[in-house]
């Protein structure tokens, strides 16, 4: 990894800090794009495992941005295979993105929640706010279309009808998400998926 | 309802507490968030939460971040927000590396990468789920129903489908989107 990407990966992550309007999921579409897609710094198979276990382990969603890190660092030194350096390199590289992704949004926060508290019902705020609903239903579909294609790009019938079923319980039972994932999982090594 | 609110003791006291809400979050931490700050440690009252947690979702950045960054700043300035935030994400972020580790050392056996696509696309199911939440929402749009469904549409389209930035996402559907709603809103205001 030399220095010139890892400056240009910690300016963008930056950049989509404030951009993201609803959260973490919404800029995984991007993050697709950038990193897999375009720098090809992630195949889909980490994309999604980075997702994945970002899930159902505890903590806010824009840990993902960590494991990515982690998996791009320890990529670009060399894999396990490659030892202490690497997982240094990950370590590191996992820092470096998330503090990229949560330093701006936070600094806006702090400096912005008293403005926003006096404001909150202008016209402008709400228009914001309101406008911006759909743009996020939008992005965060986006961001599961991507991950299921990711999952499984061989677009197995079988997967396909998994992911539905997940978002079909999601939405109409209060099971926890990590009995889910549980699910998914069996389903997935009984099934040989 | 007369409840008396608690200011949270120190620096230490916000670290820790975000510390163990972050690590019951799975998937949304919005229930445990409450829980926690308006039940348990009695922060704030649960309308006072209710305005906190808007202004946070309307500020870019994640969500439960902003919101410890706003909480952590109110009561110990630079530092506390520092806290709160490095609370939330620290110990967790380590956890989560290590679960990420455990499971690479086992990812070239068949039946965990078997395993991991069938979280993967039950993990997608659970990421449409939440996008499809938003539904009442756009239902209820000063814009009517039609409308914000087809920006989601578009948005969807441009973002999935034909993989383009995200800044030109925001800056072409976000900007017609805001600007259709502000006219919108003026026209109800002044009516």
């Amino acid at each position: 990894m030399n220095w010139s990407l890892w400056l240009e990966l910690h300016l963008h992550f930056c950049m989509l800090s404030l951009l993201a309007v609803g959260g973490a999921l919404a800029i995984v579409p991007e993050m697709h794009r950038y990193l897999v897609n375009d720098l090809q710094l992630l195949s889909e198979t980490a994309f999604s495992q980075s997702v994945t276990l970002a899930q159902i382990a505890p903590g806010p969603n824009i840990l993902l941005v960590a494991v990515m890190g982690w998996n791009i660092g320890l990529q670009a030194a060399g894999g396990f295979e490659a030892g202490g350096v690497a997982m240094v390199t990950g370590l590191l590289m996992a820092l470096s993105l998330l503090t990229a992704a949560v330093l701006p949004s936070s600094l806006l926060s702090y400096f912005m929640v008293k403005w926003l508290h006096l404001h909150q019902h202008a016209l402008s705020v709400r228009a914001f706010k309101a406008g911006m609903v759909p743009l996020v239903m939008g992005l965060m579909i986006s961001a599961g279309w991507l991950l299921q294609t990711a999952s499984n790009p061989q677009m197995d019938w079988r997967l396909l009808l998994l992911c539905v079923a997940s978002m079909l319980i999601v939405l109409c039972t209060r099971v926890h998400l990590l009995w889910l994932m549980l699910g998914g999982a069996l389903a997935g090594a009984a099934l040989g998926l | 309802m007369a409840q008396e609110n608690v200011a949270p003791r120190s620096r230490t006291d916000l670290f820790l507490s975000f510390t163990w809400l972050g690590l019951q979050g799975f998937g949304g931490v919005l229930a445990v968030v409450q829980r926690e700050m308006v039940d348990r440690k009695q922060w704030m009252t649960l309308s006072e939460f209710a305005e906190e947690w808007a202004l946070a979702q309307t500020l870019p950045g994640p969500n439960v971040v902003n919101l410890s960054v706003m909480f952590g700043g109110k009561h110990f300035g630079p530092t506390g927000a520092l806290a709160a935030m490095s609370g939330l994400l620290l110990l967790p972020g380590l956890l989560m590396l290590a679960i990420v580790i455990g499971f690479q050392a086992f990812a070239h056996l068949p039946v965990v990468a078997s395993a991991l696509h069938g979280m993967g696309v039950a993990a997608a199911g659970m990421v449409m789920a939440a996008g499809w939440r938003f539904w009442p929402t756009v239902k209820q749009h000063p814009l009517g129903w039609p409308l914000g469904l087809a920006f989601a549409a578009l948005s969807f389209a441009l973002a999935a489908l034909m993989h383009w930035p995200l800044a030109h996402v925001i800056g072409v559907v976000g900007l017609v989107s805001c600007g259709l709603t502000w006219r919108r809103l003026q026209n109800k205001d002044s009516a």
